[in-house]
């Protein structure tokens, strides 16, 4: 294959394939009622794919439904009939579009979404918990909640072979036996524990290359926008879990990734500053917000976003398909308590990753409507810049509530961070 | 001689002010904004112009800055107000390495290096909550004017505690403690506490190192500066030209680019 042609064909193949499947994906769920295909409302921290999709249930993310509704513009239709319905508008704008979206029976701009027949959730999020009461309220289904140990204190994980952890594995694979008798239940089907390996084999795929993919980023110029690329790729990396198009789509991202990093193709005509994102993303204005930073010549090349949004994932751990329930526990307890870890003692991985990605700042983005992920991000800050000489911004608005996003502050700060940059650079190269 | 300019539109007052080769203040103008922003830039520019019976040719370079810094459209390139007031308090005040700045709509704190590059910056969001907009309806409620109220305040014997931080319903605290019968100057005294401890908030989010400067339309309030500097521990800095900062420092930046030949510096997007 001559370069020109690579180039073509190879070059953003994994943002359409993603939109793509994405629609796909959708369409999907929009029939499955009509061919009695049950679903599973899952969350991203933790969705337990690998046993939902042994009993071929759909895996619904309505924190990807929601967040959807906010990059096409129609949130706030959602949220006023949350709030005309009696929600606070403190609470979290995730669910509220999805409790709009059930009151509307699942109408959804890409789709109709089906109702849950079962809702599987971890403790990584507190929302979470009284998220899946509302449907449990709404639809009378039954509601498994996944406790997993955290970590208790700041640098404080135990690992496999340590008493601590063996004991947190047994906790978690006793609840995943529970898991696999409610899922008979509902779903109506033995467990087979060929098929939860043949999901095992996929999701290892996938952790690899998401893995493989993050550190790529550590090229120059970087090969992927960890903001606006790194969220279709997230959005995959979660509906597409433990599929064989979910693995093969990872290995041709990676492939794509790689032959970007050979030929030194970047994200930006002109990279001058590398950036590492942290928190979720300003939705309603997603492509603007990115700009605001591009115009600067600045480049998100990580984001705590890809850490704990893919459940952990991006450790890259891999299970043991010989031992599967086991191995299961252990990965779902290293992967859900790596989520948790990367939104509240993320400051030591931001502080090592300065160098090896050649980081000139770090961008701190609390929302309004989620105070589990913001929480503590001003202390992470100043931990960060005690450890390194990097540049750093802290901007306040939403992940879906444009009320609370005021586009021209927004850049008055950016722009701000930016002339400091500027200045920095033309200090240390007059040093 | 080579003049320099800048012009801070903010979103209370527009400012202009013109510098000579030696980074002298050689003219300075204050007007309200107003509804236009492009005419407050374009006036307040144009009665710095005039004090000093200059023709805007003999001026080689005008920075623009404030939140309607991309509205001087007579502007050589606009730089944010943050760069700008940091720049210009290490100019008025060598010894600076911390900056308060409050306006009528924003207040920000900075952290800067003896030179005056950013080190770090904080602002309040969304929200009005200790800014000079906060001291606007607290005159508004108690019918004094504005450029009165800190003389009012420091005749306070036992301020009253104001436990709102919205500056909307501040306002209705201040009646409600008319209404209890508080003496002005107490609830006033109380006011000025509330949006100093505010600012002081922010500027311990990116460290108070002495010296402070102190600068923005505020500081024209006695009573706001008496409370900072009981508040803080130590004198801060203030001069008689402190609500011109944001001005000063854009006028300084343009100076930089005159004397490095008009040559534009990295990071800065210069006016197509």
């Amino acid at each position: 294959m001559s370069d020109a042609h690579s180039a073509d064909s190879l070059v953003g193949r994994g943002n359409r394939d993603g939109a793509a499947l994405f629609r796909d994906w959708f369409e999907n769920l929009t029939h499955a009622p009509e061919r009695n295909e049950k679903s599973a409302y899952v969350f991203v921290m933790g969705s337990i794919a690998e046993i939902l999709r042994t009993f071929d249930f759909h895996t619904v993310f309505p924190e990807i439904n929601s967040l959807q509704t906010a990059v096409r513009r129609v949130a706030h239709e959602y949220l006023n009939t949350a709030e005309d319905y009696g929600y606070s508008p403190d609470i979290c704008g995730y669910v509220k579009a999805d409790v709009a979206m059930q009151l509307q029976g699942g109408k959804h701009p890409m789709g109709l979404v089906p109702k849950p027949d079962i809702a599987v959730y971890t403790n990584a999020c507190n929302t979470y918990i009284k998220w899946a009461e509302i449907w449990e309220r709404m639809y009378h289904i039954p509601i498994f909640t996944l406790d997993v140990p955290g970590t208790r204190q700041h640098l404080g994980q135990t690992w496999p072979g340590h008493p601590d952890f063996e004991e947190d594995k047994k906790y978690v694979a006793a609840q995943l036996e529970e898991l696999i008798a409610t899922c008979e239940e509902v779903s109506g089907k033995k467990f087979d524990i060929d098929k939860l390996r043949e999901v095992m084999t996929h999701a290892n795929a996938m952790s690899r290359a998401w893995k493989r993919l993050l550190e790529l980023n550590q090229n120059s110029p970087s090969v992927f926008n960890a903001v606006t690329d790194g969220t279709v790729y997230l959005g995959m990396a979660n509906g597409f879990r433990g599929t064989a198009d979910g693995a093969r789509y990872f290995n041709e991202v990676v492939e794509e990734m790689e032959y970007k990093a050979q030929h030194k193709i970047g994200t930006l005509h002109d990279e001058k500053y590398r950036l590492i994102f942290v928190g979720v993303p300003c939705y309603p204005i997603f492509r603007r917000f990115n700009e605001m930073f591009a115009e600067w010549g600045g480049a998100f090349v990580s984001s705590t976003y890809l850490w704990f949004a893919s459940g952990g994932t991006n450790l890259g751990v891999e299970y043991d398909v010989n031992r599967p329930l086991e191995s299961l526990a252990e990965g779902v307890l290293i992967g859900v308590r790596h989520a948790m870890d990367s939104m509240f003692f993320q400051h030591q991985t931001l502080i090592d990753m300065v160098d090896p990605y050649k980081i000139d700042g770090v961008v701190y983005h609390p929302i309004k409507s989620c105070r589990t992920v913001s929480t503590g991000l001003a202390d992470n800050r100043r931990a960060l810049l005690e450890a390194k000489d990097v540049g750093s911004l802290f901007i306040e608005s939403d992940m879906m509530d444009k009320r609370v996003v005021s586009e021209a502050q927004l850049k008055n700060r950016i722009d701000a961070f930016f002339e400091g940059l500027a200045t920095r650079k033309q200090m240390a190269a007059h040093a | 001689m080579a003049y320099g300019a800048g012009v801070d539109v903010g979103s209370t007052q527009t400012k202009a002010i013109i510098l000579d080769e030696n980074r002298q203040i050689v003219s300075r103008a204050l007007i309200d904004t107003g509804a236009n922003v492009v005419l407050a830039a374009e006036n307040a520019y144009a009665e710095a112009l005039r004090n000093l019976s200059l023709d805007e040719r003999e001026v080689e370079y005008v920075v623009g800055t404030g939140y309607g810094r991309y509205k001087v459209t007579f502007g050589d390139t606009q730089i944010t107000e943050i760069s700008c007031h940091g720049r210009g308090a290490v100019h008025m005040f060598p010894g600076t390495r911390s900056v308060v700045d409050m306006g009528g709509q924003d207040t920000k704190a900075i952290r800067v290096s003896p030179t005056g590059e950013i080190l770090d910056f904080c602002m309040n969001d969304k929200c009005a909550a200790g800014t000079g907009r906060f001291l606007g309806a607290a005159a508004a409620a108690l019918e004094i004017p504005l450029g009165e109220l800190g003389q009012v305040a420091l005749q306070a014997e036992k301020a009253v505690k104001i436990s709102t931080t919205c500056t909307v319903f501040a306002e209705s605290e201040v009646v409600s403690w008319l209404g209890k019968g508080k003496k002005i100057e107490d609830i006033l005294l109380g006011v000025h506490q509330s949006i100093v401890s505010r600012s002081l908030g922010l500027m311990r989010r990116v460290g108070i190192e002495p010296e402070v400067t102190f600068t923005g339309g505020v500081t024209k309030n006695i009573g706001v500066v008496t409370v900072l500097n009981e508040m803080i521990g130590f004198p801060v800095n203030v001069g008689p030209d402190s609500h011109y900062m944001g001005a000063l420092g854009a006028a300084l930046f343009a100076m930089d680019r005159i004397m490095a030949g008009r040559v534009p510096v990295d990071g800065e997007r210069e006016k197509a």
